[in-house]
């Protein structure tokens, strides 16, 4: 069973890496159209050290993100679950937030806070993640059934009672629902950044002097070590939700 | 008599975008200490607003609501309730959530002991064995079964039953029913039972409040003599038949089926009625 769960995944990967070699061989691609497996090797040799400082950047500001996301997002799900009145004034605006392509605002808040590189990346990540946890946080309390509240309430129990009791935990599988989704929105923004500031650190950075200096095995070799980064912070939250909210699992 | 619970005189109306919806209207209900009042009536008629009521979670615009001879401005602690939805939270054991009441009431218990209080309760329903188990483990009257402990664990003054057994199979009803009467007599309450069940209502209460429809009032009232444990049997005999009879005939006037000047139990009389039963006619 474990070793299942651990080789399962291992083969698709390697099976999909044997195709990805196989398709660029048989196409006879120049490795500026698409590079193979084997020119990332090369690529990781030559690099490492920079693939180690600069994932650090990108890990830690995209963790910061994703935290200050989790904070507002909730503190923002919980107005508007419990108030009728501020879902309505707030949705719109978060709605149209939402809407406006985030490509858009990397620009903007780049040029805002010109020089602060750090403050900027984690701004995105944060701006581009907060929305799906406040929308599950708002519709899972919202949608809490009456008697779950009217058990507590008929006892004498606080609002707050009410919330830690059972609107929270109740709302806990949706809210890492959520979190799943966020966490890799979350790398898109602090890629993003990365990406167009001037003097950018970061993956993102490391792509974009691939881009410059036409290396072009060293911009495939960042996606891949994105797409680890992602892998690694999604089976984060996936532990996180075993352990929180591991009630909520009803398939073993 | 002394009543513990005393409904008198109670309207209240829901404010809805089209206006005042009036749900209560002239509501009268009385329940003494250790009673088991049932109440029926057509639905939508107003019977969840009025446990709700007796739970401090609404105050009606007008009457008043008693409870130990004071009125009731809010929720308090010595109530216990139990819906047709158990409410169960999926992410304790059945013991944990049989003790839920016992974290926010002020209790003198200590955690040992709730717990003890809790296994006794589960054994007492039939549910030995089940404590570490999770809601979602239990089939639709084991739920039941664990939201009755729930209700009961603090020790509660009143007890209120909205519709508990509605959503159940009628086997599982029944045997839910023989359950109520085997607790009521470990763990004496006074309690307050809605149900669309008649022969649910002759079966657990000793009163049955018939309300009429929407805005309800209290349409009629019958006693149901001798408490104690009852047997499924006592369902199927000329006297429950009888009883039945009548209120489903009262029914029918709140669902305004039949005129109001049949009300009242003009039935004849079926053999074996007990001398001291009373069938009260409707109040005035």
């Amino acid at each position: 069973m474990k070793s299942r769960q651990i080789l399962v995944p291992l083969a698709a990967v390697a099976i999909f890496l044997i195709l990805w070699e196989a398709l660029v061989l048989v196409m006879g691609w120049p490795n500026y159209k698409m590079a193979s497996p084997s020119d990332l090797i090369p690529a990781y040799e030559k690099y490492w050290s920079l693939f180690l400082v600069m994932g650090w950047q990108t890990l830690w500001r995209t963790i910061v993100g994703l935290v200050l996301a989790v904070i507002f997002g909730v503190a923002l799900g919980m107005v508007m679950g419990f108030s009728r009145t501020m879902r309505d004034a707030l949705y719109p605006l978060l709605v149209g937030f939402n809407a406006v392509p985030k490509a858009t605002v990397v620009p903007i808040v780049a040029l805002m806070f010109v020089g602060w590189h750090d403050f900027n990346t984690v701004l995105i990540a944060f701006i581009i993640s907060f929305f799906p946890i406040a929308v599950s946080v708002s519709i899972g309390l919202s949608t809490l059934e009456p008697e779950y509240r009217d058990i507590l309430r008929s006892l004498g129990a606080s609002q707050s009672q009410v919330f830690w009791k059972i609107a929270l935990p109740k709302t806990l599988p949706e809210f890492f629902g959520a979190l799943k989704v966020a966490v890799t929105l979350a790398f898109i923004g602090t890629n993003l950044m990365e990406i167009v500031s001037p003097h950018g650190r970061g993956l993102g950075a490391l792509f974009d002097s691939g881009k410059t200096n036409s290396d072009y095995p060293l911009m495939f070799a960042v996606l891949i070590a994105l797409a680890f980064l992602g892998i690694v912070l999604y089976y984060v939250v996936v532990a996180l939700e075993k352990i929180f909210a591991g009630w909520a699992d009803r398939t073993v | 008599m002394d009543n513990l619970i005393n409904i008198k005189g109670v309207r209240h109306a829901y404010h809805t975008a089209t206006g005042p919806l009036p749900v209560l209207d002239g509501l009268d209900v009385q329940v003494p200490e250790g009673g088991f009042v049932a109440v029926v009536g057509p639905s939508g008629c107003g019977k969840s607003t009025l446990t709700r009521l007796i739970a401090g979670l609404l105050i009606p615009d007008e009457g008043t609501v008693q409870v130990h001879g004071s009125r009731i401005t809010g929720p308090r602690s010595n109530v216990g309730m139990a819906f047709q939805n158990p409410v169960l939270l999926e992410w304790r054991t059945i013991l944990e959530n049989v003790m839920l009441p016992l974290e926010i009431v002020p209790t003198k218990l200590s955690k040992a002991e709730g717990q003890a209080r809790a296994r006794k309760l589960l054994a007492l329903v039939g549910l030995e064995g089940f404590e570490a188990k999770r809601p979602s483990e239990l089939s639709g009257g084991m739920k039941q079964r664990a939201s009755l402990c729930r209700a009961l664990i603090h020790k509660p003054e009143v007890l209120i039953l909205d519709e508990p057994f509605g959503a159940l199979d009628a086997f599982t009803r029944e045997d839910l029913w023989q359950t109520m009467h085997k607790v009521k007599a470990e763990e004496p309450f006074t309690g307050v039972l809605i149900t669309h069940d008649l022969r649910e209502s002759i079966f657990l209460a000793d009163q049955v409040v018939v309300l009429s429809g929407r805005p309800a009032r209290t349409q009629f009232v019958m006693d149901i003599p001798g408490t104690g444990l009852r047997t499924l049997d006592d369902l199927y005999t000329p006297v429950a038949a009888e009883r039945l009879n009548v209120l489903r005939h009262q029914i029918e006037v709140a669902q305004g089926r039949v005129p109001a000047a049949a009300v009242g139990p003009d039935l004849p009389e079926g053999p074996g009625r007990p001398a001291n039963e009373t069938v009260t006619g409707p109040l005035s």
